[in-house]
């Protein structure tokens, strides 16, 4: 075979001029920068993530998690905000747990030709782009004030509500693409033999859709335990030396805290030590997004693969 | 006649075992009750919605009964929380403004191109590594961000740049643009990948380049996701509160000059809640009056962009 | 029975535009067509027809290298255009294009206007001329001008399922090709848009070669001067393989095929 490098012959039409050079060159440039621009947000994810190690490390410790908090930074310990972050985490689960599956249900299988549903549907994306800050000043107002004799006031219980809002539209949204997942020839088969549209959904579509709604649910969770905005607008103080009990008067308590809180305040202060726990405190809160995320995707990936 | 013809049929003799006794009023009445309470559930976020409304409605109102409205947005001065007040929430918006546009200039592009390279250039193998990562900083929580902008990125850009404060717009507004960028990369690559291939195919077949096709043709093709991901990432960017609060500072400042430090709706919103200021004060309605003035442009933004993919959204059968 | 091959003989007055020689079509290592030799004459419509899954379409979409998109196809053999190899190193894929246009089985026009649908091709590779009048041009080839030209800044979209196949033809003519190769482009059409789309063809041939891929049996005697019969034979892995069976004026195959498996497939015997 002839290895000779051969080129087309000359077009006989001399109206177009191709420039196939210069087009190369500019393909080359492009490809070029869109790779740089991908691994930008990768090099500030890595600096990031080195810097709060090599800052937070060294004084991380297991007296670090079990203290209570100090105005000396060489004894604080991260004690009753993890303990608040915890108590936050089951209140906001507690609550949007069963309000958020349940509106999915309802949108996703009895309603869905409804224009009530229409209606809903587009209320649940206009929340999506509600400041988290907005829905503390909500908290803060109803939950806080109005309904302080059973919330106690700018308690963990008024903070935990207010973020079980917040991430309502995320699990709405979660337990319905669960349930769009599922072939509708499930429903079909479980309404040919006589059952009822919810028991149907109860025995044949929901537990098909459970793994996709945890997911979505435990993704959820680990964006409430991140945020800072609207509990501190609901009044989660940073200086709470002590930690939460688990009964209703310390659900009513009126001051908590949170990992989060605790970090903004030991990063607003000056001195450098402060920084250094801050960033003790930052791994703590990352180790356990890490965990609920991965819990998450395993749990995600381990039934999609047992299809 | 139907009925009657059924309750023959099983009195009769359809079953006279007994073997089959299906309680098919209890089925009945559970669904009721679960079709009612599932819908009580999802009528919670529309309370939710009025709820906000309704919050920030009353004590704005209250607010204007002592500011006067044209004060409010033409002041030049927000000294809100001073002796002799002043309310011009227009600092404040600029404060918002600043940040959020040197983080837009920085997420806009780098989003988008990230979301062109997954979805054109990467791999296969290569997008499985990638994607999960963007995802990663999509998880990080604002507050390490703010630690990371001020404590990391201020320090560096004070390390060259002259006359740059400790607090300052463009640490806040740069961390600010890493922040919102999976947002933006994200959906924008949805709306790439869901460009027909047919679509490439007949430009490939006219004699252009990938790089061509790709900019003459996938991406207008995926604008109206496009522009609906960047608005998502401008509401993002407004509403954006910790990173600012940290690094950008609290002096509410009438400027364009990044180097110093400016007060943004949100981190005026955290001082005041954080200063614990007792109901029925002006200082609590004020927070009402600054966080309505948010919720509304987010508002804004939201039907701008509702409004954008309805009207431009192509349907590729 | 032996499936034979036979290659017209080459007229004299016509140049032949492409020759494939001794072409096995691969995807990986799968083989999906094998051993294919045959001539396309220039100014002439080539028809490729046979049962699905024989391959066609992937000897089509060869013509111009467009089958280079997909993920580990390739070649074994030579297809010359003009005598050159066009896999050769020295070819570059998206000049080929240029001379090469390509027509697909479902409309594929580009959310633009109609007057941007056309001139994306003739801006892409650097138009010299007048921009209108191109348009204008391509558009009349295509049938399409009377049509259209009151609402030249509509979307391509918005025109019906044979308008916007034909304005993927006016798109295809407007970088000049040589060549124009259509992929079943009328499966996707009603019976008027079909026939309309046949005319064309036949008023296009004047100007440029055509081979077109194609499903129907009476479409091929309709508009093809050459037909090439392809067919599928398994192998022992279970798998399918493509091949050349004849290739002859339409005339002959249709009329008087020389082999049994033309025969019964003409005929309406299988596929």
């Amino acid at each position: 075979m002839k290895s000779s490098v051969q080129t087309l012959p000359p077009s006989s039409d001399d109206q177009f001029k191709s420039q196939l050079d210069k087009r190369y060159n500019i393909d080359r440039i492009f490809q070029a920068i869109s790779w740089i621009a991908t691994f930008s947000g990768i090099v500030v994810l890595t600096i990031l993530i080195i810097g709060i190690l090599s800052q937070g490390l060294s004084t991380l410790s297991f007296d670090f998690l079990t203290s209570p908090p100090s105005r000396q930074p060489d004894r604080a310990g991260v004690w009753p905000a993890f303990l608040g972050s915890i108590f936050l985490v089951i209140i906001t689960g507690a609550v949007s747990f069963p309000i958020g599956v349940g509106s999915g249900i309802f949108l996703q299988e009895f309603a869905r030709e409804n224009k009530l549903a229409k209606v809903i549907e587009i209320n649940i994306s206009n929340l999506a782009a509600v400041p988290s800050i907005i829905y503390g000043l909500l908290g803060l107002f109803v939950f806080a004030r109005l309904m302080s004799a059973i919330t106690g006031g700018r308690s963990v219980l008024s903070g935990g509500l207010t973020l079980a809002l917040l991430i309502l539209p995320v699990i709405i949204v979660a337990t319905r693409e669960a349930l769009k997942a599922v072939p509708d020839s499930i429903r079909q088969a479980g309404m040919a033999l006589g059952a009822t549209e919810w028991q149907t959904v109860r025995t044949h579509v929901l537990p098909q859709a459970i793994p996709g709604i945890m997911t979505g649910t435990i993704l959820a969770l680990s964006r409430a335990i991140g945020e800072t905005a609207p509990i501190i607008a609901v009044g989660a103080a940073a200086f709470v030396p002590f930690a939460p009990e688990f009964s209703i008067e310390g659900l009513q308590e009126p001051a908590f805290t949170a990992m989060p809180i605790q970090i903004f305040n030991w990063v607003s202060r000056p001195q450098e030590e402060f920084h250094t726990i801050a960033a003790s405190a930052i791994i703590i809160l990352m180790i356990v997004l890490l965990a609920m995320n991965a819990t998450a995707i395993l749990l995600r990936n381990r039934f999609q693969n047992s299809r | 006649m139907t009925e009657s013809v059924f309750k023959d049929s099983a009195s009769e003799g359809a079953d006279q075992s007994g073997l089959w006794q299906p309680n098919r009023s209890a089925s009945k009445l559970s669904q009721k009750a679960v079709v009612i309470l599932f819908g009580a559930f999802a009528m919670v976020s529309v309370f939710t919605t009025f709820g906000i409304i309704f919050t920030l409605l009353f004590e704005t109102i209250e607010f204007f009964r002592e500011v006067s409205i044209i004060e409010f947005f033409t002041a030049t001065r927000w000294t809100a929380l001073f002796a002799n007040p002043e309310f011009g929430v227009m600092v404040l918006m600029c404060g918002t403004f600043l940040t959020s546009v040197i983080g837009l200039i920085i997420a806009i592009p780098l989003g988008l191109l990230s979301a062109i390279c997954l979805s054109e250039y990467a791999p296969r193998q290569l997008r499985k590594v990638l994607k999960p990562a963007l995802e990663l900083l999509a998880g990080v929580p604002t507050v390490v961000f703010g630690y990371f902008a001020l404590l990391l990125v201020t320090p560096f850009l004070r390390s060259f740049i002259p006359d740059m404060s400790i607090f300052n717009a463009l640490s806040a507004g740069i961390v600010l643009g890493f922040a919102i960028l999976p947002t933006i990369a994200s959906l924008s690559e949805d709306a790439i990948f869901a460009v027909p291939s047919s679509l490439r195919q007949g430009s490939y077949a006219l004699g252009s380049t990938k790089r061509e096709t790709i900019t003459g043709v996938v991406l207008p093709a995926a604008l109206s996701g496009i522009v609906a991901s960047i608005i998502l990432g401008v509401a993002r960017a407004v509403g954006e509160t910790m990173i600012v609060t940290l690094a950008a500072g609290q002096s509410p400042t009438l400027t364009l000059d990044p180097r110093v430090s400016v007060q943004t709706m949100t981190s005026f919103i955290v001082q005041v809640t954080k200063g614990d200021a007792p109901y029925g004060t002006i200082e609590f309605k004020t927070l009402f009056a600054v966080g309505m003035t948010l919720f509304v442009i987010t508002l804004i933004l939201n039907i701008f962009s509702f409004w954008f993919v309805r009207k431009y959204q192509e349907k590729y059968e | 029975m032996q499936p034979k091959t036979s290659a017209p003989t080459v007229n004299a007055k016509t140049d032949s535009i492409f020759t494939v020689e001794d072409t096995s079509y691969y995807y990986g290592s799968f083989k999906a067509v094998r051993g294919v030799t045959l001539e396309i004459a220039s100014h002439e419509i080539t028809a490729l027809i046979g049962p699905s899954g024989c391959g066609k379409s992937t000897v089509l979409r060869c013509f111009n290298r467009l089958n280079d998109l997909i993920p580990g196809a390739h070649i074994e053999g030579r297809i010359a255009y003009r005598g050159v190899d066009i896999y050769n190193k020295g070819v570059d894929p998206t000049e080929l294009r240029r001379r090469i246009g390509m027509v697909f089985q479902k409309p594929n026009p580009f959310p633009k206007p109609i007057y941007d649908n056309v001139a994306y091709g003739a801006r892409i590779n650097g138009y010299q001329g007048d921009m209108d009048e191109l348009v204008e041009k391509s558009l009349r080839q295509a049938a399409l001008w009377d049509e259209v030209k009151d609402k030249l800044k509509d979307s391509g979209l918005s025109l019906s399922g044979g308008q916007q196949q034909r304005l993927c033809i006016a798109r295809a003519i407007a970088i000049a090709p040589e060549v124009i190769l259509m992929d079943e482009p009328c499966s996707a059409l009603d019976p008027i848009s079909t026939l309309k789309i046949e005319e064309l063809m036949h008023q296009l041939k004047e100007n440029y070669t055509i081979i077109i891929v194609t499903h129907n049996m009476q479409q091929a005697t309709r508009v093809s001067d050459k037909t090439a019969f392809f067919n599928a034979e398994a192998m022992e892995s279970g798998s399918k393989v493509g091949y050349l069976v004849e290739y002859d004026t339409t005339k002959n195959i249709f009329n008087n095929p020389q082999s049994d498996y033309t025969r019964d497939y003409v005929s309406g015997r299988f596929g």
